[in-house]
């Protein structure tokens, strides 16, 4: 399969070494005009913006207009790793991070990912790719680095979907096996094109498997953005890494940690999570018997067949033994695969494949959360998701949203299209989900994702809308992660005080609140939702992944001043940020650039119509029991918690009396939670960053200030 | 069968030399942190402890490394195929007997292959080249 591939846009260049972390520019493509141009990294764009996450941000704000919206041409798609990213030596240092403005959100998405691509990019002298524009035709982008060259070319005949494009890449771009080693795509799927739950598939080359595999960037619909640009893939061949590419000020210092964490892992991560055998399944177990397992959209938090479902299961599905990093030297080695499964419907029917994962946001989404506990079909629709470029989170909490709504009554079979949606219906995901890769049917209804499709059952089916907005699993537009925080406050707050949406990459504080009552007053649970999301922030701005901080810890990490925090490996971030960059900074001082970042992403929202109090708000079912099934599943714990927070009698209230008392406190504590972490993180009680805060940080630009002005 | 280093601690005396060769006859320096050979010293009460530490060939770190750098010859020796290697370091850290070494002039890690050079210059005969069916952990003796 040779695909003829006429060249719209050329741009020749000589990379440019790594220096300390950085190629020192980044790469600009408009695909309406065919323009293509080098930007200076500027001073000003590391010391305040780092890079990942904050190089996107930054090339955004300036790419887009006020009133800019996620399908028009202006919207970009940003790609940048990180100073830190492309380093080998320490596990999870290979992250990428896209932004772009979200279909689903119409406010600024962040979505972090694996995969080669990131680093790959900066090997090839890129900190950045920010794609503007939009093309006529499908296009394809090739940054290829060894000649020099970049091409934006026409792609009629190479595939969407990335099932396929991983075999494309491998005819087209590297018949021979070196020459895979350093090549990576991005690419998304027909789903994305029909729907606002596009995702990105990141592509790394598996020498062992001899062939190519995918990381999601899933959140926000960035693939849809993606397809709406026209693009079927970009693809990035960098000259050869190796152990120096990234060019650190003190490469002693990066291996020594390096090293540090490689031997920690070795020695107890079989006694900790067992990450490197079963990834995070292993979360399945845990979050169901804390009763925090999504079932049924979010109204229950265990279930009897989650084992079936289970670390143990994935354990035996994935094959052991292989280094299953998504970037070199990452010996937690989460990214498992299931090999060798045979696909039972749709397209691909028939095809053996090696399914990536399941990881346990897409069992927990895909399987509990819709009432699904059979592993294949788990596998079946996690293949399809990647294959048709949809994220499987947002596909799972949606999808359960719909079989609540199929069993209510709200939806039916002619409505569905013949679609039995009730919650464990497998078969009845699955064609949704085709439907989806084909557009058409019920599945475009449910890719509009769940804000559309409460307005749309409202006014076309007559539903209450109250109902609809109370078990809806959605804040600002995007689906909820699987982790059920009605008991947790802080958790409902790191949800919904967040910048992108209900995504647990901001704080996942439950069992510091719920389980280990660390988070006790509100000012407590506010120091808690400013550092714990100002530090998630900080991988994001670098290049690293989260996971390497704490699901593995040092066994004497209890004994610490501040376990939560894990201070030995914050300590190793230290020394790896100023052992790359050669900028010696504090452990404060990592809170202190995430602060600058988050702040500019929360002014950002303000500038493009929201980011205030009111977008802050969550659904109810986040917060506690909407219905009376849902209390009286749980009623002894309820009613002893009207008995002791509010002084009531439990046993002469009614089941809707008791709802209703227990809903006016625990919202009325959602809006004190509001207000004490406004204040903790230095904005206005209608969450706007003032301009003292602003100058703290040293983004206090006069376009930054105007925003701010307009809501003091 | 494994070629490999063996160690006699009851005959070893502690001049070190086998560091120097090693550390000669690899990286033309004589810098014991660049020996693939360590010989440790420990007082334990009285007694003057010596163990050695090297490369027993048991292969265990060929299935960490990402990128195939890593595997055994015909002879059994592990060896690193440096042109493969991206310096994760990984091997470094899961080495069961700490024997995959890092230096801060080496962008690759380094270990030993059992070439013989430090037995040949051992001035007590402490050490030689064997053939083994298993690997086992190198000598410790008191």
């Amino acid at each position: 399969m040779s695909t003829s591939r006429t060249i719209l846009a050329e741009y020749t260049y000589t990379p440019s070494p790594v220096e300390r972390g950085y190629a020192g520019q980044t790469l600009y493509i408009n695909l309406s005009d065919h323009t293509i141009v080098a930007k200076p990294v500027t001073e000003l764009m590391k010391e305040k913006f780092i890079g990942g996450r904050g190089f996107g941000l930054w090339l955004l704000w300036h790419g887009v207009r006020d009133h800019t919206r996620w399908n028009d041409p202006e919207n970009e798609i940003v790609v940048s790793s990180g100073p830190c990213g492309g380093i080998t030596q320490y596990p999870g240092s290979g992250k990428s991070l896209v932004v772009s403005i979200s279909p689903l959100t119409d406010v600024v998405i962040d979505s972090n990912v694996g995969g080669h691509f990131g680093p790959l990019l900066k090997f090839a002298g890129w900190d950045a790719l920010e794609i503007q524009g939009k093309a006529k035709q499908d296009v394809v982008i090739v940054i290829d680095a060894p000649a020099g060259r970049i091409t934006v070319e026409e792609a009629p005949d190479i595939p969407v979907d990335t099932y396929l494009v991983g075999k494309w890449l491998l005819e087209e771009f590297a018949p021979a096996e070196e020459e895979r080693y350093f090549i990576s795509s991005i690419s998304s799927g027909r789903g994305a094109e029909h729907t606002r739950w596009g995702c990105l598939n990141f592509s790394l080359y598996d020498r062992r498997r001899k062939e190519f595999r995918f990381k999601q960037a899933g959140r926000g619909g960035i693939g849809t953005v993606f397809r709406d640009k026209r693009i079927k893939a970009v693809v990035v061949k960098s000259l050869p890494v190796k152990g120096d590419s990234n060019h650190p000020a003190d490469p002693e210092r990066v291996a020594r940690a390096g090293i540090r964490l490689h031997k920690e892992i070795h020695d107890h991560d079989d006694q900790q999570c067992r990450m490197r055998r079963r990834g995070t399944s292993y979360l399945v177990q845990i979050m169901n018997d804390y009763d925090l397992l999504p079932v049924h959209n979010f109204r229950l938090g265990s279930h009897p067949e989650a084992h079936r479902i289970n670390g143990d299961v994935w354990e035996a599905r994935f094959t052991q033994g292989l280094p299953d990093g998504c970037w070199y030297g990452c010996t937690l080695s989460c990214s498992h695969t299931s090999d060798n499964y045979t696909v039972r419907t749709g397209p691909y029917r028939g095809h053996t494949v090696n399914v990536d994962g399941p990881e346990y946001e897409t069992i927990a989404g895909v399987g509990s959360n819709c009432g699904i506990f059979d592993p294949d079909a788990i596998l079946e629709l996690n293949f399809y998701c990647d294959a048709y470029g949809i994220d499987t989170i947002s596909f799972g909490t949606g999808v359960a949203f719909v079989m609540e709504c199929y069993e209510a009554g709200i939806l039916d079979s002619e409505k569905t299209g013949g679609l039995e949606l009730r919650f464990g219906n497998a078969e009845a995901a699955i064609e949704l989900l085709h439907q989806m890769g084909r557009g058409e049917g019920f599945g475009c209804i449910v890719g509009q994702g769940v804000r559309r499709m409460k307005e749309y059952f409202a006014r076309e089916y007559g539903a209450d809308r109250a109902f609809l907005q109370d078990i809806g699993m959605e804040a600002k537009g995007l689906e909820y992660s699987e982790y059920v925080c009605k008991e947790s406050l802080a958790q409902q707050g790191g949800y919904g005080l967040t910048n992108k949406g209900p995504q647990h990459d901001e704080a996942w504080l439950i069992f510091m609140d719920m389980v280990s009552n660390l988070l006790p007053t509100f000012e407590d649970k506010a120091e808690a939702l400013h550092y714990f999301p100002m530090w998630r922030t900080w991988f994001g701005l670098c290049g690293f992944c989260k996971l390497p901080w704490n699901d593995i810890v040092p066994p004497d990490n209890k004994y610490s001043d501040e376990p939560a925090k894990i201070p030995a490996h914050v300590q190793n971030y230290v020394d790896l940020f100023a052992g790359v960059t050669g900028r010696e900074v504090t452990r404060e001082d990592l809170i202190t650039m995430s602060e600058a970042v988050y702040n500019f992403q929360r002014v950002f929202n303000i500038r493009l119509g929201y980011g205030l109090r009111e977008h802050d708000n969550v659904p109810y079912r986040s917060q506690g029991p909407v219905t009376i099934e849902e209390y009286l599943s749980r009623a002894e714990r309820y009613d002893k918690q009207l008995e002791q927070l509010l002084g009531l009698n439990p046993q002469e209230m009614s089941v809707e009396e008791k709802l209703a008392a227990l809903r006016k406190y625990r919202e009325e504590q959602y809006e004190r939670l509001k207000d004490a972490v406004y204040a903790r993180r230095g904005w206005t009680r209608n969450g706007v960053p003032t301009p003292e805060t602003l100058r703290r940080l040293g983004i206090d630009f006069p376009e930054v200030l105007a925003v701010v002005q307009k809501h003091l | 069968m494994s070629r490999v280093l063996s160690f006699d601690a009851d005959t070893c005396v502690g001049c070190h030399i086998c560091e120097e060769v090693c550390s000669d006859t690899w990286f033309k320096t004589t810098d014991r942190e660049l020996s693939s050979i360590r010989i440790h010293e420990e007082r334990r009460e009285d007694e003057l402890v010596l163990r050695a530490v090297y490369c027993v060939q048991c292969g265990e770190c060929i299935a960490v490394c990402p990128v195939m750098a890593l595997s055994q010859d015909r002879r059994g020796i592990v060896r690193l195929r440096k042109q493969l290697c991206v310096g994760c370091l990984s091997c470094v850290g899961f080495c069961p007997y700490l024997a995959m070494f890092y230096h801060a002039s080496q962008t690759e890690p380094f270990k030993c292959v059992a070439c013989g050079r430090c037995a040949e210059e051992c001035p007590a005969e402490a050490l030689a080249v064997v053939e083994v069916e298993t690997p086992r952990a190198p000598g410790l003796q008191v």
